[in-house]
């Protein structure tokens, strides 16, 4: 069976998804500090290979690779509920790009299950 | 079977193996993450040898012209050479003229022409090792390179380049770097150039560029200072707007009275209350940081593709202060 990455379209779907993701997320108050980067084109390759993963497009990373990644940000204060905004973020880009609602929970629900790397727990 | 040049020494791609795979195989230190072509931390620099279309998918059209490419994924059909970062040329002050208050223009003669691309910038390295990076204010087939220094209070090179440096100085010239630089396709889009202080420089290497090889699209320079003596090249920019129906500039001055050239206001809020639509832009800028970063990411949320911003912020060294 085809992954959700291939069904909504492969790598020219996720080129218009990551924009419109990274959009969000930099006007979404409750996480826009945690992206505060000076190199946006760097930030956004990373959000591209997110997206890619949590499509089940092609992809490498670890559950180390997620930890590392993302554990300067617990000084400051990265915490569930940081999580719980980008998963919105992912569902409400998704959704605002037609994909049956289906897919988009079955691609939340997978994202969410990433918190543990993300947090280091 | 290909092989992979990097640092004079030569490493055999096996079949199925990737340069990443090489390099590691052979103890070589190398950057990766995704390891899928993704998340572009496994990006090298190619000097010579052509990149598989795949090795280079997802980059700027700016660093693809330059050979940089993805390891990870690049899986090379031919030789392969790395670039050693390091190649320095020798190069001498050929002439100097004080554009403004504190403006100096600088024009260098390197011993081997070094190929660039308008808007790219150059380490210049002195005889007692103080090295500081400045942008191309000139065209490639130009004869000398053409850099604007701002004299920043304190500043080591700035100071002597503004004051002391003499014609016949001698100089190392590194480089080129940089991805704000213009490409071809996409000749009718419009064209937003801002910056600041020197950051001018640059732009204005990139709007000669573009104007000679035949851009279409309206081209806006909005060049910011505090005030009007930071503005400079008024002259020439006013001839380039006779000969080109497609350019326009707009200076602009944070204090000061408006005339019927200068605006008086944050350049930001100028630019977006003359263009409220940008979407279909392509941008370059160039200066002081806080600017650049802000005027990025409002044009991003703006709706410009972050593939249409290039941008090249001017950090200066701890021991000035501007």
């Amino acid at each position: 069976m085809a992954s959700i990455y291939e069904q909504i379209g492969g790598e020219k779907a996720v080129e218009l998804a990551v924009e419109e993701f990274y959009r969000r997320v930099l006007s979404d108050e409750r996480i826009a500090q945690f992206f505060d980067d000076i190199d946006m084109d760097k930030q956004m390759a990373k959000q591209k290979a997110f997206l890619t993963m949590v499509l089940g497009g092609p992809n490498q990373y670890s559950g180390l690779d997620m930890r590392k990644g993302h554990a300067h940000l617990l000084e400051r204060g990265l915490n569930d509920s940081h999580v719980d905004a980008v998963v919105e973020n992912l569902g409400e880009t998704l959704k605002s790009l037609n994909v049956p609602i289906e897919l988009v929970n079955q691609v939340t629900t997978l994202a969410s299950s990433l918190r543990n790397d993300v947090l280091s727990r | 079977m290909a092989t992979v040049w990097y640092e004079e020494k030569q490493y055999p791609v096996k079949a199925g193996e990737s340069v990443l795979d090489t390099l590691l195989k052979n103890q070589i230190p190398s950057s990766y993450s995704c390891r899928s072509g993704v998340c572009q931390t496994c990006v090298m620099k190619a000097d010579k040898g052509e990149l598989p279309e795949r090795a280079q998918k997802g980059l700027k059209d700016t660093l693809k012209k330059q050979g940089y490419f993805l390891s990870c994924v690049c899986y090379p059909e031919q030789d392969l050479h790395i670039s050693s970062e390091n190649n320095s040329v020798l190069a001498w002050i050929v002439d100097k003229q004080i554009l403004s208050q504190d403006v100096v223009k600088i024009n260098l003669r390197c011993s081997d022409k070094i190929e660039y691309f308008a808007g790219q910038y150059i380490t210049l390295t002195r005889q007692d090792k103080l090295s500081r990076s400045y942008s191309l204010a000139s065209l490639p087939e130009e004869e000398t390179l053409e850099i604007h220094v701002r004299k920043l209070l304190n500043g080591k090179m700035s100071s002597w380049l503004y004051d002391e440096a003499q014609i016949g100085e001698q100089l190392q010239v590194q480089g080129p770097i940089g991805d704000c630089f213009y490409t071809t396709g996409q000749n009718e889009q419009p064209l937003l150039l801002a910056g600041t202080g020197t950051g001018l420089a640059p732009l204005y290497g990139i709007l000669k560029d573009a104007l000679k090889q035949g851009h279409q699209g309206d081209i806006w320079l909005f060049h910011g200072a505090l005030h009007s003596k930071g503005l400079y090249l008024v002259d020439e920019l006013a001839s380039l707007i006779k000969k080109h129906a497609n350019f326009h500039y707009c200076p602009t001055v944070l204090q000061g009275n408006p005339d019927e050239l200068i605006k008086v206001g944050n350049l930001e809020e100028i630019i977006f209350s003359q263009f409220p639509k940008l979407s279909a832009w392509r941008a370059f800028l160039c200066g002081h940081p806080e600017l650049v970063v802000s005027l990025k990411k409002k044009l991003f949320l703006k709706g410009v593709s972050l593939k249409n911003i290039f941008s090249d912020a001017f950090i200066t060294s701890p021991s000035t202060s501007s």
